[in-house]
């Protein structure tokens, strides 16, 4: 069952929260909504949740309108950044809160709802927890309650609210490849929103980059560092070089560098960006783009080096041999990546 | 740190406080009792079982058993918009619920002569329906409502804006009603906050004096809540039976109390796990 987002415009007074974004999901997909903060991620998800209507747009979910139904009605699991377990419930009660307030035609036996409430348990790896109390449970285990209980209610589409923002980042890793392995076990179309683009690209088979309200690229992790569709997603998702510059008759000049511009470049002028990764680092001699090693911290094989180029700073991975501070070197990169600007 | 005994200076402020404590407050509780039995046990029940008395009582009681379940719902009804809504003039509705708190209860009593009096603005249109307010019970609760409506609002609004939302909001993504919501969610969360706003407001709805006493015109057997029938028995030099009402009231209060620390010792665990949270 496909979901599929229809031009969906949310203004909150005169701020626009939302301006024009369309997605589709497919069946069983894992998405990312990655954007920095205001760029309307979370807007979204509650609207697929129902919390926020929208003012114009459609979103339908195997053929079904969704915006016509309300928030309870849509059997949408829902997991927050802030957990929203009931404080006062234990463990099992949360996870049976779902079940329990279905009208009495729909709701399992209390053998039933008491059997399914241990499977989730199970499935989140807190056998024998189900008497504490929320305030008992580490952030952790709190956020792990959270998803049985979403879970707890068969729901048709899981949504995930930054679900590790509150947890330090030792829990976060290992959260996050619990979560895509629960995530393959279920089957369950999956959205989840992140700000944290290492997250984003390390869970979801495709990211949906927002900003400003504007769905900036929806692609593959793999696509989306290799060849994002604006400048703006190129420094959201790596780090990288980014500098203006100029292209005229076939040649790119940047930062005082002239370099024959890739065939079919539009003169005008851009915005060239690079990943470190991409790109040699070659003596002082060489063509090149002209940069200064300003910081080295040597780990493992390679070090990262703070350089500066045309007056502006960026991190690098380079190889040990050139790195001395105030040595002046260039950078040869194998592409650069143009938008225009 | 708990089980340090405490040094010098520290012995020396527990005993100060302590002793203004016992100064205070245990010391006229105690005078009350005994000025309530100074001629025996016998006086003291004669006093009690006069017909007057008892209708303050019971006057006393209905007053409580209708302005507190008002002002419990009203409470927990505004607390609820309040801290779950932003809206244009939330502010000022904060101010008006706080205002009972800051005008003198004497205020509040002659706001509805004002208003119902026989020379008020309302007077003559109640009088036409041959509704009586001053001089009657329903301005004696009609002034208690309004001197003990911040009590369950005030307690509820600080609880509530820290609890936020996010947990209504799960329990409707999980299927609940609006209904289910709030008695399997929302109450639940505030109860302790609830009774402690409800006791609260029962002690003060009994021992009101000010408002009462200008709505009520202290008849006898009729208007006379227990606060205002102690002060009469005490203008007509009657000690032993202005102290032994006054008793009642004293128990009334205690009872209050007793109530809330059992209620605090029972769930001491559910409490603890609450408030960590």
């Amino acid at each position: 069952m496909p979901l599929i987002v229809a031009n969906i415009a949310k203004r909150f007074g005169d701020h626009i929260a939302l301006d024009g974004v369309s997605l589709e999901a497919r069946q069983g997909e894992f998405l990312a909504l990655l954007g920095p903060s205001g760029s309307g991620k979370t807007t979204l998800l509650r609207v697929l949740a129902g919390l926020e209507r929208p003012d114009e747009g459609a979103v339908s979910f195997g053929g079904e309108d969704l915006l016509a139904m309300d928030a309870r009605a849509r059997r949408i699991g829902m997991v927050f950044q802030h957990y929203a377990l009931f404080r006062h419930m234990s463990v099992a009660q949360n996870i049976a809160f779902g079940l329990e307030v279905r009208p009495a035609r729909a709701r399992p036996s209390p053998a039933e709802i008491r059997k399914r409430v241990d499977r989730l348990l199970e499935l989140v790896q807190l056998e024998g927890l189900g008497g504490r109390y929320p305030a008992q449970l580490s952030g952790g285990q709190r956020q792990r309650v959270a998803l049985a209980r979403a879970l707890a209610i068969e729901p048709r589409m899981l949504l995930l609210d930054e679900p590790f923002g509150a947890l330090d980042a030792r829990v976060r890793r290992d959260l996050r490849a619990w979560l895509r392995q629960i995530h393959d076990e279920t089957g369950l179309t999956t959205i989840f929103v992140t700000h944290d683009q290492e997250e984003a690209m390390d869970l979801a088979d495709r990211v949906a980059i927002l900003r400003d309200g504007r769905l900036e690229q929806v692609d593959t992790p793999e696509k989306i560092y290799e060849s994002p569709a604006s400048a703006f997603v190129f420094s959201f998702v790596g780090e990288g070089v980014q500098l203006t510059g100029d292209v005229a008759d076939g040649v790119l000049s940047v930062a005082g560098w002239r370099t024959p511009a890739p065939a079919g470049t539009p003169a005008g002028p851009v915005m060239v960006s690079f990943r470190g990764e991409c790109a040699d680092m070659l003596p002082a001699a060489a063509d090149g783009l002209p940069a200064r090693i300003l910081t080295v911290s040597r780990r493992g094989g390679s070090s990262r080096v703070t350089c500066e180029i045309g007056g502006q700073i960026f991190t690098l991975e380079a190889p040990k041999s050139l790195t001395t501070p105030g040595v002046e070197v260039r950078l040869a990169p194998h592409a650069v990546i143009l938008h225009p600007r | 740190m708990t089980s340090r005994s405490p040094t010098p200076g520290a012995a020396a402020l527990i005993l100060a406080a302590l002793s203004t404590l016992g100064l205070l407050v245990v010391l006229p509780l105690a005078m009350v009792f005994h000025e309530a039995f100074r001629q025996g046990l016998g006086a003291y029940l004669a006093a009690l079982a006069e017909p007057d008395a008892w209708s303050a009582m019971r006057l006393t009681l209905l007053v409580a058993a209708i302005s507190v379940p008002l002002n419990a719902v009203f409470g927990l009804a505004a607390a609820w918009t309040i801290a779950k809504f932003e809206f244009p003039g939330r502010s000022l509705l904060v101010t008006l619920i706080d205002l009972p708190f800051s005008i003198s209860p004497v205020v509040s009593g002659l706001v509805w002569v004002l208003l119902f009096g026989v020379n008020g603005w309302l007077g003559p249109l109640i009088q036409e329906l041959g509704v009586r307010v001053i001089f009657n019970v329903t301005g004696v609760v009609l002034a208690t409502v309004l001197v003990t409506l911040p009590f369950v609002a005030r307690e509820l609004i600080p609880l509530m804006e820290q609890q936020g939302a996010d947990e209504e909001i799960a329990a409707i993504t999980l299927g609940a009603g609006p209904w289910t919501t709030f008695f399997r969610v929302t109450l639940p969360n505030v109860k302790w906050g609830l009774l402690y706003g409800v006791l609260l407001c029962n002690a003060r709805a009994m021992g009101e004096f000010g408002a009462v006493s200008v709505v009520s015109g202290h008849i006898r057997g009729l208007t006379n809540t227990l606060p205002l029938h102690v002060e009469i028995l005490y203008n007509e030099y009657d000690f032993v039976g202005a102290f032994a009402v006054a008793t009642v009231l004293a128990a009334l209060a205690l009872v209050t109390l007793a109530l809330k620390s059992a209620l605090e010792w029972r769930h001491a665990g559910e409490l603890a796990a609450v408030r960590r949270h």
